[in-house]
């Protein structure tokens, strides 16, 4: 397309030089002659734009089933934790073929996730969850960037993801490290912070029962209704003042600064998993992948 | 000084008055042009500097010229200096100030001690960044991004932001002595359709500047209250929105680009049609597109954050609207083409600079459909394609029409002849050695590798290499004009008075013009270009 344009320039510019020492024709401009030149880049560009957006709207929205990883970004790393239990810095290992949903925030400033081989970029910013997800299609070594300027080593942050063809990933997978999976890790988090004292599967508590909770629609306390993602329970955990349960009371302590970001993956992974006994869909699929 | 070598035959705004004083307490245009053109041009080297620095530094894939620290404070002073010190400031302030009284027939313009608390507000600024330079500097890179500017890094933050929050007002000034000016001291007989298009896209300017500029200083406002006071505005430690200030950092810092392409969009319809011969092609178009472009550009600004986590929805948006602002653009480019068809072309300096910029501005445009098609900019945003996409608009673009008009008024400014074969030579060499610098960042761009990276893996490193050779090249072809331009103060051929037989109000009185600009105020009884009514015989002299 560019190319086009420019080749047409670059005709009129040789065009322009034999007029040299001929007399000036006037010509006042020409309606009609503007109109197509408007019209006609106009509609090249809503072309773009169509399939600039159609592209956009495929990469932002991860497929259900995917399989999910937390990153957490800081000055200058990455930090990565999977469903089962691995935890990796500066390395991602996926199999070949998977979806790869990756749910990010960072620790100070902002960053950006950026596999220049996969052709994502998301950026990654402090105090909410972004998500970004790829397939792999090709097994190797691809660059892992920081993309967005975070300070003296921004260009030290930076990595590597693994492609690996599924047996092999399985073989990295039992290679040890994990000590359970993420879920469980959040489990112990929840029972160790006393959460369980208020959010309780058996009987009523104090707080809302979370059992089944992940991806339903929540009445609020103040009439609004929002969907229990990654951010709110994130929210909810650290300002649960911020966005109370319809019939409940504000009486939740406050977890800013108490819980690091990696706890908080797990405790949102550990809330997820509450849904696998109820059958949700796509949590299911990843559980079962586990064993 | 400038003032002793010229021949004191006639009086004019140079030779009227002699001294220091008589010119720091000046409130006429001319002169306060050439304070701005002296002091940008300094700053221009400054940065210039700093940008070689950058470039030596990535010649080979180590960070080893310089520490880290020392690399990302050597970007940030070169954005900051060349975008606030250089860009915006210089068409407007330099040749704008010169040309806009002149060219509808005024005076001076509206408020000529205003115009000069300009050039002071800009002054003050740039002292500012220069203490601040000295004693530290910032290293957020010019965009400030929030929460590092606010709570990550310890350098000069608030004196940065003090010097761009002072050097906006100076911007604010001229722009809205511009508007004044136009509407109200235009001679008898130069109505808007009659005017020059420079004058509508320095119209066009003023309306951003007077618009955008307000939003930028409250934003410098807010990033200092939460640095000193911990006000949770920006940072989500203290309940802010990191994202709300890209959104009002972008709000003035994306139309910030027209304030810099818009000026040297009119240098060129001025250049094309007198080296044509011709009058402009499509006059209406081409003056409402400079309109156009100020209005639509305010409405795109969220295209520098498709992938900072906004909305699918918001990033459709202002994908859509970033093409449609592409429109009067190439609206722009297609009436010059069509002004040149069937014209008599000399190829003087000034329009090797008008072909220099046609050819990158077009590029940095086309590149700039790609950053607004979505599915791309996930990709290339942040990394070497955008740098290269914006050098070629804002150092393509401006820096060639700024020359080409530097070139082209020269002799009315200074009463004297700038050597033309030095001239096109250096205008061959900025265009080669412009393009050996940022072609290939394109390329880099679309590998992977991001910017603002002070070390990078090895296998980049060929096209980093050929990018510094190009910008020593591009070092050398900025240096000529400076060297050939004061060397012509004293020993240029003088000038006539209008030595491109150009049309236009300026090209009527004396070069230079006398304080007032004019003996008597011209009535203007011609149309804008009517290059019909001017004798091919006295064609331009070429030497």
């Amino acid at each position: 397309m560019s190319s086009l344009i420019f080749t047409l320039i670059l005709v009129f510019a040789a065009k322009y030089r034999k007029r040299h020492g001929h007399q000036a024709e006037q010509i006042e401009g020409s309606t009609p002659l503007e109109i197509v030149w408007s019209v006609i880049p106009l509609c090249v560009f809503i072309v773009i734009f169509v399939w600039g957006a159609v592209i956009y709207f495929h990469e932002r929205t991860p497929p259900r089933g995917a399989a999910e990883v937390y990153v957490v970004a800081k000055q200058w790393m990455w930090k990565l934790q999977h469903q089962e239990g691995q935890r990796e810095i500066n390395e991602l290992h996926v199999p070949v073929g998977r979806d790869v949903k990756l749910i990010m925030t960072s620790q100070d400033v902002i960053h950006s996730f950026f596999v220049p081989a996969f052709r994502i970029k998301q950026d990654v910013l402090p105090g909410r969850y972004t998500t970004v997800w790829f397939r792999a299609t090709k097994p190797g070594v691809y660059h892992l960037f920081c993309a967005e300027y975070c300070g003296t080593q921004h260009s030290g942050m930076i990595g590597w993801v693994t492609v690996m063809e599924p047996a092999q990933y399985q073989a990295w997978l039992s290679g040890g490290g994990a000590t359970g999976s993420l879920a469980s890790t959040g489990q112990a988090i929840f029972e160790q912070l006393g959460c369980s004292t208020c959010h309780r599967s058996d009987v009523q508590g104090r707080g809302p029962n979370l059992v089944g909770l992940f991806g339903k629609k929540v009445q609020l306390e103040d009439g609004r209704m929002v969907t229990a993602d990654e951010n709110y329970v994130r929210e909810s955990i650290l300002v649960p003042g911020a966005k109370v349960v319809s019939g409940f009371k504000p009486i939740m302590p406050v977890f800013q600064g108490l819980v690091s970001e990696d706890q908080l993956a797990a405790l949102v992974e550990y809330v997820k998993s509450l849904n696998a006994p109820a059958g949700a869909g796509g949590t299911k699929v990843q559980e079962s992948k586990v064993h | 000084m400038a003032t002793a070598v010229i021949t004191p035959e006639r009086e004019n705004y140079l030779n009227q008055e002699y001294g220091i004083k008589s010119w720091l307490l000046t409130t006429d245009h001319k002169r306060i042009a050439l304070l701005y053109l002296l002091s940008i041009t300094f700053f221009f080297f400054i940065g210039g500097f700093f940008a070689l620095l950058i470039r030596l530094e990535l010649l080979t894939p180590a960070g080893d010229l310089v520490h880290a620290d020392t690399y990302n404070k050597l970007f940030t002073m070169h954005g900051m200096v060349m975008v606030f010190f250089f860009l915006i400031p210089v068409v407007p302030a330099v040749l704008g100030n010169f040309l806009v009284p002149i060219m509808i027939g005024a005076k001076d313009l509206a408020f000529p001690r205003i115009n000069l608390l300009s050039w002071y507000l800009y002054m003050i600024g740039g002292a500012l960044i220069l203490h601040c330079m000295l004693t530290g500097g910032v290293d957020t890179g010019w965009t400030f991004y929030t929460p590092f500017s606010t709570a990550f890094t310890n350098t000069k933050i608030i004196e940065a932001g003090l010097a761009a929050f002072v050097a906006g007002f100076s911007s604010i000034f001229t722009g809205l002595n511009f508007i004044v000016t136009i509407h109200r001291m235009r001679a008898p007989g130069m109505t808007w359709s009659r005017q020059p298009l420079f004058i509508w896209a320095m119209y066009a300017t003023s309306v951003i500047m007077i618009l955008g500029t307000p939003v930028v200083a409250v934003t410098i406002v807010l990033v200092a209250v939460e640095r000193l006071f911990h006000l949770g505005i920006f940072d989500p430690n203290l309940g802010g929105d990191p994202l709300l200030f890209q959104h009002l950092f972008w709000f003035y810092s994306h139309p910030a680009v027209y304030i810099m392409i818009l000026p040297s969009m009119g240098v060129i319809n001025e250049i094309i049609t007198c080296f044509s011969r011709k009058r402009i092609f499509g006059y209406n178009f081409v003056a409402m597109s400079s309109i156009g472009i100020a209005v639509l550009g305010f409405l795109v600004w969220a295209h520098h954050m498709f992938v900072a986590g906004i909305s699918l929805y918001s990033a459709l948006v202002f994908s859509a609207l970033s093409y449609l602002v592409a429109v009067p653009s190439a609206i722009k480019v297609f009436n010059w083409t069509a002004t040149m068809f069937k014209g008599n072309i000399s190829f003087t300096t000034p329009m090797l600079y008008a072909f220099g910029f046609l050819g990158l501005f077009t590029m940095g445009g086309l590149t700039g459909l790609f950053l607004a098609a979505l599915g791309v900019d996930v990709h290339v945003t942040d990394t070497y394609f955008v740098v290269a996409h914006f050098h070629y608009i804002m150092v393509g673009g401006v820096l060639m029409g700024y020359l080409g008009g530097i070139h082209f008024w020269w002799p009315k400014i200074s009463g004297r002849m700038y050597p033309e074969a030095w001239g096109r030579l250096s205008a061959l060499i900025i265009f080669i050695g412009f393009n050996l610098t940022f072609f290939p960042q394109f390329i880099l761009g679309y590998m992977g590798m991001p910017r603002r990276y002070w070390q990078y893996p090895a296998e980049f490193q060929v096209l980093n290499v050929l990018s510094t050779a190009g910008s020593t090249v591009l070092g050398v072809g900025y240096l000529l004009p400076m060297v050939y331009l004061l060397w012509s103060m004293r020993y240029g051929k003088p000038a006539t008075d209008n030595p491109w037989n150009a049309a236009g109000l300026e090209w009527k009185t004396s070069s230079p013009p006398p304080t007032f600009n004019f003996d008597q105020t011209p009535v203007v009884d011609f149309e804008a270009y009517d290059y019909e009514h001017i004798k091919e015989a006295e064609e331009v002299p070429v030497g």
